[in-house]
């Protein structure tokens, strides 16, 4: 369905990959741990190589949580648009066939937030 | 039939207007909040000039009802004599 | 000599007939669609326009004489409240934070239906429902009037309202409401009038200024109590043109029905969505509170609005289906709303905080279902990392919702543990949602909500830093540039209220005001 218009209606979209100064966007959240509130959105050049998000941008993110230090990256399980996904650590977001504004999402079995709570 | 309701805040004016309205409306429910009165009646709710002017003494325009109204819910007839409130089904 | 006769006065609804019939005329050298250019492009057929009628049957006259005595009783209540030093009676300055919360999240929103109505009241070729347009449009005004006169004193005292429309148009939370009121002013003059008029002045704005203002009220806040009992005074008769519209729009044309029921499904949601800082506001920030946000919902929704569609049944209209959705949120929404605030209060015009233990209380009392088993573990470790010395302060930025603009925090119905995501692929890109019901509204329009102003893309974009700033610089802080862009002060206008300049003020003045220094 189209936007009913008086005229032509035809404007661009916001957030074309272009807009970003080279960058992509990347969101990414972690399964069972609500404490932060939502995914998170990033900007990252498709040359980031994806070990270097685990080793050089989450611990600053998600540090601050007490399960966060007990993660063993070899068991994590990896979902793209919700659907399960296999990330090679050593290769690029680009190789790893991520677009601007893919969704990931990370399960960490074993670990379920506070208390069990899945906070 | 689903309730209606008026809601007014408590002061010296609407004090006696709600007296009127119960008076009017034995089925009515008078719920009181902080600063707010609201009033549930099941399917109808009749404000009467008459018995207003009766209870404060003074003729009573019942548009003056729109200084202390909160809010309300239903369909709603407006005349000078009376203010309707209701629901169809 | 002459005996003065008393002339007869009109009844009310002769009065109503002489002043809103006949007061147009049938234009001979233009066209009636170059007159109303907007009339037919939404696909609403109207046959007869005089069928409109307002059911207060409120004239020009009595309006000016009615709306000028709640302005009178307005303004002497605020001038007592501020002569007295009204501020320091309310129940602590935590409370201070709804205030701010409305100042920069509603009050602008009442300018822009200034403007709505006046613009659907010039668009609208029936003199009946362009003079109710008119009445609403200048009420809205002096809405915004009024709030910001009420608001000004306590801006005199305390942080975070100090550019109050600055904020409003650029803060990430701020975008929520605004492009709320954005969506409905740039639609066509009717589905403002669903948009507005019915989905929120009569479904929804019991559960904005009801609560609000009795929670003022319940605190200790009289200038806030009375700007809003002097705005909720003409939600009445917005509520009953709301109604009036949609029953009036229905009658018209058979065709109309199915356009109208989407429209109000769109707008229940959407008003649903803003109305999540009002849950919030209800059980986290009001120190004394009323009722909690689920009551609330269940008496003006679920009662009120159950009753409000039953009796519009007869027209072919059914309840939103987003009301079984809502239904399974009313017991978390509060509470993902608040932790949110608390993620990222570093990036907000107001404080926020803990509950204590009292609070707590009253919060599993009131949530059984929800809060001990979901919301408790959270807030009990916040709380004790904070006496540590350790608050959370969430510094990375959200993935936000295209449509709704919130950052993706709502959870599957049914399943509080799992964050709700949905998405669409749209020509080049991919768009991301909090829910079916934003993905739908998306998906009806996508050429509207590609171009939403999400304020984390922007962010990213370089477009949220005060003119001349370079963030390729060694060392450069994407957060405190953001914040000087809103023209908020770190560390004064933000963080938590625990050490806020806010809470020390108000403890100091408090006790002037009760003791001889």
């Amino acid at each position: 369905m189209a936007v009913a218009a008086v005229k032509e209606y035809n404007f661009p979209p916001a957030d074309t990959v272009d807009k970003f100064h080279g960058a992509q966007l990347l969101y990414i959240g972690w399964e069972d741990h609500l404490m932060f509130c939502a995914p998170f959105a990033f900007p990252f050049p498709p040359t980031m190589r994806f070990g270097d998000i685990l080793v050089g941008v989450l611990p600053g993110v998600y540090g601050y949580h007490p399960d966060f230090a007990q993660i063993d990256w070899a068991k994590a399980e990896w979902f793209k648009s919700g659907k399960p996904w296999q990330p090679d650590v050593e290769k690029s977001l680009a190789e790893n066939g991520l677009k601007h504004k893919d969704v990931i999402r990370f399960r960490t079995p074993g670990l379920t937030g506070i208390k069990g709570s899945c906070s | 039939m689903s309730n209606v309701f008026i809601a007014l805040q408590t002061n010296e004016d609407t004090r006696q207007i709600i007296e009127a309205i119960v008076q009017d409306n034995p089925h009515a429910v008078v719920n009181e909040q902080p600063a707010m009165v609201k009033i549930d009646a099941e399917g109808k709710l009749v404000v009467r000039r008459e018995t207003i002017e009766e209870l404060i003494g003074r003729s009573y325009d019942l548009q003056e009802l729109q200084v202390n109204l909160i809010t309300m819910s239903g369909n709603l007839d407006q005349t000078d004599d009376e203010m309707i409130l209701y629901w169809n089904a | 000599m002459d005996m003065q006769v008393a002339k007869k006065k009109l009844g009310l609804k002769e009065r109503y007939a002489v002043m809103t019939r006949g007061l147009d005329w049938t234009p001979s050298y233009q066209k009636m669609e170059d007159i109303y250019p907007y009339m037919a492009y939404e696909g609403i057929k109207i046959h007869d326009w005089d069928k409109w009628e307002d059911p207060f049957r409120l004239t020009m006259d009595a309006y000016w004489k009615y709306q000028s005595e709640k302005e009178r009783k307005l303004y002497s209540v605020l001038d007592a409240y501020i002569q007295s030093n009204g501020h320091l009676n309310v129940t602590d300055a935590r409370y201070l934070n709804t205030v701010k919360l409305f100042v920069s999240g509603i009050s602008p929103l009442e300018y822009v239906a200034h403007r709505g109505f006046a613009h659907a009241g010039r668009q609208f070729p029936g003199p009946g429902p362009r003079v109710a347009c008119l009445m609403q449009s200048l009420d809205e005004i002096r809405h915004a009037q009024t709030q910001i006169h009420a608001v000004s004193n306590y801006n005199k005292y305390y942080n975070g309202m100090h550019d109050f429309h600055h904020a409003h148009d650029r803060v990430w939370f701020l975008s929520v409401p605004k492009s709320f009121f954005d969506d409905a002013i740039t639609a066509g003059p009717f589905e403002f009038m669903v948009a507005i008029g019915f989905s929120f002045e009569y479904v929804l704005t019991n559960l904005l200024f009801v609560p609000f203002v009795s929670g003022a009220a319940y605190n200790g806040d009289m200038g806030t109590m009375t700007f809003g009992f002097s705005a909720q005074s003409d939600e009445a008769r917005h509520m009953t043109l709301g109604l009036e519209v949609i029953k009036f729009i229905l009658q018209q044309d058979p065709a109309n029905v199915p356009i109208v029921q989407r429209w109000i499904d769109k707008w229940t949601w959407r008003g649903y969505r803003v109305l999540t800082l009002v849950a919030m506001m209800m059980d986290y920030m009001l120190p004394k509170r009323t009722m909690s946000w689920k009551e609330a919902w269940e008496v003006y929704f679920e009662q009120n609005g159950g009753a409000l569609f039953k009796d519009l049944a007869r027209y072919g209209i059914t309840i939103p289906k987003c009301t079984e959705h809502i239904a399974l949120e009313k017991d978390h929404l509060s509470h993902q709303a608040w932790s949110t605030f608390y993620n990222y209060a570093a990036a907000t015009n107001f404080h926020t905080w803990m509950p204590d233990a009292d609070e707590m209380e009253w919060l599993s009392a009131k949530y059984p279902e929800s809060y001990d088993k979901y919301y408790r573990p959270r807030m009990e470790f916040w709380r004790e990392e904070a006496a540590k010395g350790n608050r959370f302060y969430n510094k990375t930025l959200p993935m936000l919702c295209q449509t709704c603009q919130i950052p993706l925090v709502f959870t599957e119905p049914g399943d509080p543990t799992k964050i709700c995501y949905r998405e669409v692929d749209y020509k080049e890109d991919k768009y991301h949602f909090c829910s079916d019901h934003c993905k739908k509204i998306f998906e009806d329009e996508p050429e509207k909500y590609v171009q939403a102003w999400l304020p984390v893309h922007q962010i990213y974009q370089g477009n949220c830093f005060p003119e001349g700033t370079d963030p390729t610089v060694e060392g450069f802080d994407p957060l405190a540039a953001v914040i000087k862009y809103y023209h908020l002060e770190f560390g004064r206008d933000n963080l938590d209220f625990e050490g806020s300049e806010d809470q020390k003020n108000f403890a100091e003045w408090r006790g002037q005001a009760t003791k001889n220094a």
